[in-house]
């Protein structure tokens, strides 16, 4: 950014529209059934429809598949097998170095509950589900394996016997001298966490239509897909084409995702191939059951964390112990969540010495993917149960020993011992401003007046950073330092976005975000307004894709919170490439210089003398009209597409050094529960969430983000999880099993915000989608500990688990059985 | 989750359902307010070739009183028999443990018989009929006859309907003076599920305590007033005596432990709301 352009800036913003909770322009149609998903599309005539048999076991071989019947049944056009579908691909790409196959479909043997085993392609879906039940398959039943701890035993039963383990990655890092601050500290406290298996279960499903051209072996997808897009290669490769045949669009509208529709690429592989062996379209909408069931998770994860500590609560150094369960199979981008956070893994807090020892472990359990928080629960719940136990074995104030250990704001920006750099932010301000507004002291009243009549109140508190902006270079930590150099480093965040004009000078922005109802189009035409002194309304915003025709890179997609920082900042640098070089024409046309053009109003006008003017329309519509009359050096002025990736986001280095994100923003947070004492249920009496996520383009969505992600944290706290049986059945295949918290189990949070802009980001944002989901299970988990004295805390935090404390151990029977009741 | 295939008949009279059931047997579904049916045909779970919809029938959608009772045909919707008239004081039971059947949008689609024959052995309306000993009246080819609801329920989703017969009305017990009525629940959320429901009654001499969720099918026992020194065992060994199960959202102790206490609570307040 040059230095006029930042006065710039300054000026239009102080009085533009960013920064307005302006109505969504998304809404009139989202709200009056006019939206536009995948489903409401129609498809072209002659389309069949797909539909999946999975397998019932968690873990057997297939000795064989009958699906003569299925074939021959009414409508039925093609059945698909394992056999089948890797005749016509290759495995997808898997991210460690081990000896890993992928498969979308079960391939001789199946690893989970619901893996795909095969595909009925027919005339309706009521005709395949039809044809589904007359495949027989004979399954040899083997052991499964569910709890991580015991996959990674040398006796477990082995999921993938290619490699001799089903710890399929394991890598150790050391920051600063570890070994040392241990053996210097005064105290060491150690927590001990599972974290449980969740997800954020969008309201629409997966659903695709696939078509196969066999005369230039092009597959052309639309698919509810949110990216990243780097999964385009994975699918172009396992399809065996080049990147140029596999065109993939997006629908306008998605029906939530929350990081979930990344998983659905396995998905497109299959029905590309199930297009291309029928011979026609093909559409797949995925149902409830398989949803749940098989389409992805949140990674379960085993830590063990300690901490050497002074004598003050200062904590020297930290030991992570990660053992992170993927599941069946290690899909792209995993083991992701495991090092999304690596370089924040110190959280909010100045710690410069730290062991890491991180293993990938897989199990007979649905694959796990992208999911809002994305390795943010996993990390920080340990880390901020670990500030609890702190505080308790210390015998310290919770709250002075998160201010001891957050890192100063002089440091700014500072450089993690893992290597992330933090933009910006003052912590301390932060946490004292939501201790005086959230009202803190009153809080602490309540829990003593409620101790005091016999209940069981507690309170809790976390303090985490949000990334946001993932460096495509993170995941390579998976890699040695060696193994990265031989592939080739990667690093960026390469973000699009493409302003045009049109003859009648009206101005359309075309962004490669996939949004899924956040309101992208509303907050990008605040930001085009801005940059060209228009209104929002006249500015038209397409937010969906074609790989076919828009700008794009492996970074594009709704994933990382990167939409305001990355996305609509670039469509910012785009708008004021496009604004010089107009105000370049209407210098000429005006008889002024190109400094003293505004933008205002709708229209362009010479400051010095703003009677001196012209309609923006006129000016935009000339690039079409009378382009011999542009000047030669100026190009075009219809249409410009910036490129935008922060140099900050360099390759994580020899020494391990992992700059994981671009931006931080700064959570605090503090809650008031009180538990019930029949029946064990947390009533959430006060919660109180303090964000710095740098500017704020939008109040109203901000909040938004903030209530959602607090929604669904709330669930993973209490409600939520996808549990399995210890032979590896799934038992949370319906929303009466996986209990997602309505309108009447969440209360609405107070939410407060101090704004540190980022100096690394256009519009000095921070994403702000996922920090709720990182802070707020363990602030709830936190608070219910202080309530009922625990030591240790495992979500979901069901009743019948709080319970079992408050009832105390359960009398022998009084007297003797009378029979059945 | 799509259903086979099957035939739909959209009644016109009561004969023709119980032509339709005589006629199928074990092959018809009744569809009432499909709140249960439709998921379980779009799950492949019920597999029906005949699914009989009543819901146009006339007569079958009437509350009304008849022999001290109020009697709720078959196309009666849940909501309806909340909007009651009175509803709170001719059966105040009834009015406090329709809130807890699901929310308020399936109780505007679900009925009141089709959760009765439904039989979950969680569910609210099968617990009220057993504590108020409420009746069942069926109808087949056969003839009608008139079912205790203490001996309607025989197992989890198991009654004594016959596969010719249907349920034409169920009928709850207008309250009594002197009386005390109570019900209390415990769910993950509202609406879900009842991992214990528990639903008394209490007058001078007797306290009645009935429980859904825990049996495999809602149970009632007359227990020791409260107050009674003899409570606290009764309770115990009726908790023991349902042979509680684990399964995703509760043990088996944790449902004997909310028996013993929930079963308490709500004989105490039953006590307290008598005249």
């Amino acid at each position: 950014m040059t230095a006029d352009r930042e006065d710039a800036a300054i000026t239009d913003g102080a009085a533009g529209w960013v920064g307005r909770s302006i109505p969504r322009f998304e809404d009139a149609a989202l709200l009056t059934g006019r939206g536009r998903y995948l489903d409401d599309l129609g498809t072209r005539p002659g389309t069949f429809e797909a539909t999946i048999l999975r397998s019932p076991h968690a873990h057997a071989e297939i000795e064989a598949i009958d699906c003569e019947a299925a074939r021959t049944a009414d409508g039925v056009a093609a059945v698909l097998t394992g056999a089948d579908v890797i005749a016509l691909t290759s495995s997808l790409v898997v991210g460690v170095k081990a000896p890993l196959e992928c498969w979308p479909i079960a391939v001789d043997r199946v690893r989970y509950v619901g893996e795909p085993v095969a595909i009925v392609v027919a005339s309706d879906r009521y005709r395949a589900e039809d044809a589904v039940d007359l495949i027989e398959v004979r399954y040899r039943p083997l052991s499964a394996v569910v709890d991580p701890v015991a996959a990674a035993t040398a006796d477990s039963p082995l999921l993938h016997p290619a490699v001799n383990s089903n710890v399929v990655g394991e890598r150790t890092f050391r920051y600063g001298d570890p070994e040392r601050a241990f053996a210097e500290a005064a105290h060491r406290v150690r927590v001990e966490v599972r974290y449980p298996r969740n997800s954020c279960t969008p309201i629409e499903t997966y659903g695709i239509v696939a078509e196969y051209d066999a005369g230039e072996d092009v597959y052309d997808v639309l698919a509810n897909f949110q990216g990243p897009f780097s999964l385009h290669p994975v699918m172009a490769r396992a399809l065996k084409v080049t990147g140029n045949r596999l065109r993939l669009r997006t629908p306008p509208d998605s029906g939530g995702s929350f990081g979930v529709k990344q998983a659905i690429f396995p998905y497109i592989v299959l029905m590309a191939i199930a297009s291309r062996v029928a011979g026609r379209p093909v559409k797949w909408i995925e149902d409830r059951l398989e949803h749940l069931c098989a389409s992805v998770s949140a990674t379960n994860r085993v830590t063990t964390l300690e901490a050497a500590v002074d004598r003050d609560g200062r904590i020297m150094a930290l030991d992570f112990d990660q053992l992170e369960d993927c599941g069946a199979h290690l899909r792209a981008p995993e083991p992701a969540t495991l090092y999304r956070m690596h370089g924040n893994l110190t959280g909010a807090y100045d710690i410069r010495h730290v062991k890491i020892r991180n293993r990938v472990v897989l199990t007979n359990k649905t694959p796990t993917g992208l999911n809002r928080g994305f390795g943010g629960p996993q990390a920080y719940y340990p880390l901020e149960r670990l500030v609890q136990r702190i505080a308790i074995e210390l015998k310290l104030d919770p709250l002075d020993v998160i201010r001891r250990n957050l890192v100063p704001t002089s440091a700014m920006p500072y450089r993690t011992a893992t290597g992330a750099l933090l933009d910006s932010g003052d912590f301390a301000a932060a946490l004292e401003g939501a201790v005086r507004d959230g009202g803190l002291a009153d809080l602490m009243a309540r829990r003593d007046a409620a101790r005091a009549e016999g209940k069981h109140y507690g309170i809790g508190f976390a303090a985490v950073v949000e990334p946001s902006v993932s460096n495509m270079g993170y995941i390579t930590a998976a890699l040695t330092p060696e193994e990265r150099r031989r592939a080739g480093l990667k690093n960026g965040a390469q973000s699009t976005a493409t302003v045009s004009l049109d003859p009648l000078g009206t101005v359309t922005v075309q962004v490669a975000s996939t949004p899924q109802g956040q309101g992208h189009r509303t907050v990008l035409a605040q930001v085009i307004a801005d940059a060209l002194g228009l209104k929002p309304r006249d500015v038209s915003v397409v937010a969906d894709v074609d790989t076919a025709k828009d700008a794009w890179s492996i970074a594009s997609g709704n994933y990382s919170s990167r939409f305001a920082p990355a996305v609509a900042g670039t469509a910012r640098l785009a708008a004021l490439n496009l604004r010089d070089r107009l105000a370049r024409v209407a210098a000429t046309l005006l008889n002024v210089s190109p400094a003293d053009i505004a933008f205002a109003d709708g229209r362009v006008a010479a400051r010095s003398n703003p009677d001196n003017s012209l309609p923006f329309s006129r000016l935009a519509a000339s690039g079409h009209w009378a382009p011999g009359t542009l000047p030669a050096e100026l190009g075009q002025t219809i249409r410009e597409t910036v490129f935008w990736t922060p140099p900050q986001l360099t390759a994580p280095t020899d020494f391990d050094q992992v700059n994981s994100s671009l931006c931080h923003g700064f959570i605090f947070d503090f809650c008031g529960v009180e538990i019930d004492p029949t029946s064990g249920a947390v009533r959430l009496d006060r919660y109180v969430t303090m964000h710095d996520c740098g500017s704020i383009l939008h109040p109203a969505m901000v909040t938004g983000q903030i209530c959602g992600g607090f929604a669904q944290a709330l669930g993973a706290a209490l409600y939520e999880e996808y549990a399995y049986a210890d032979d590896g059945n799934f038992l949370s295949g319906t929303f009466a099993d996986y209990l997602v918290p309505t309108a009447m189990e969440v209360p609405e949070p107070i939410v407060l915000h101090r704004e540190s802009p980022s100096p690394f980001t256009p519009l000095g944002a921070k994403g702000v989608g996922e920090g709720n989901c990182m802070s707020t299970p363990v602030c709830i988990a936190n608070a219910i500990a202080d309530a009922l004295s625990l030591d240790a805390i495992d979500l979901p935090a069901t009743p019948a688990k709080l319970a079992a404390r408050l009832h105390g151990p359960e009398p022998e029977r009084a007297q003797p059985s009378r029979g059945k009741a | 989750m799509k259903p086979a295939a099957f035939d739909y008949v959209r009644a016109e009279s009561l004969e023709e359902v119980l032509d339709v059931l005589a006629n199928e047997g074990t092959d018809a579904r009744v569809l009432a307010g499909g709140q249960t049916l439709i998921p379980m045909l779009s799950m492949r779970m019920a597999r029906p070739s005949v699914v009989i919809d009543i819901m146009r029938l006339p007569g079958l959608d009437r509350i009304e009183g008849a022999e001290g009772t109020i009697r709720v045909g078959a196309a009666v919707r849940q909501r309806h028999v909340e909007q009651y008239a009175n509803l709170v004081s001719s059966q105040p039971l009834l009015a406090a443990a329709l809130p807890w059947v699901g929310h308020a949008q399936t109780r505007h689609r679900g009925t009141v018989c089709g959760s009765v024959a439904h039989a979950d052995p969680s569910a609210e309306l099968p617990l009220v009929l057993i504590t108020l000993k409420g009746e069942i009246e069926l109808r087949s080819r056969r003839g009608s006859r008139r079912v205790a609801a203490e001996s309607f329920f025989i197992g989890i989703m198991s009654t004594d309907c016959g596969v010719d017969e249907m349920i034409e009305a169920v009928r709850f017990p207008i309250a009594r003076a002197g009386v005390g009525y109570a019900f209390r629940e415990i769910g993950r959320r509202h609406g879900d599920f009842a991992i214990v429901a528990c639903a008394a009654t209490v007058d001078a001499r007797t306290a009645r305590l009935a429980i859904g969720g825990v049996a495999d099918r809602p149970t009632v026992r007359d227990l020791p007033l409260p107050g009674d020194p003899g409570l606290d065992d009764a309770l115990d060994a009726f908790a023991w005596d349902l042979e509680a199960r684990d399964d995703l959202h509760a043990t088996a102790e944790y449902r004997r432990q909310l028996v013993r206490r929930l079963g308490r609570q709500t004989l105490e307040e039953a006590a307290r709301c008598r005249d």
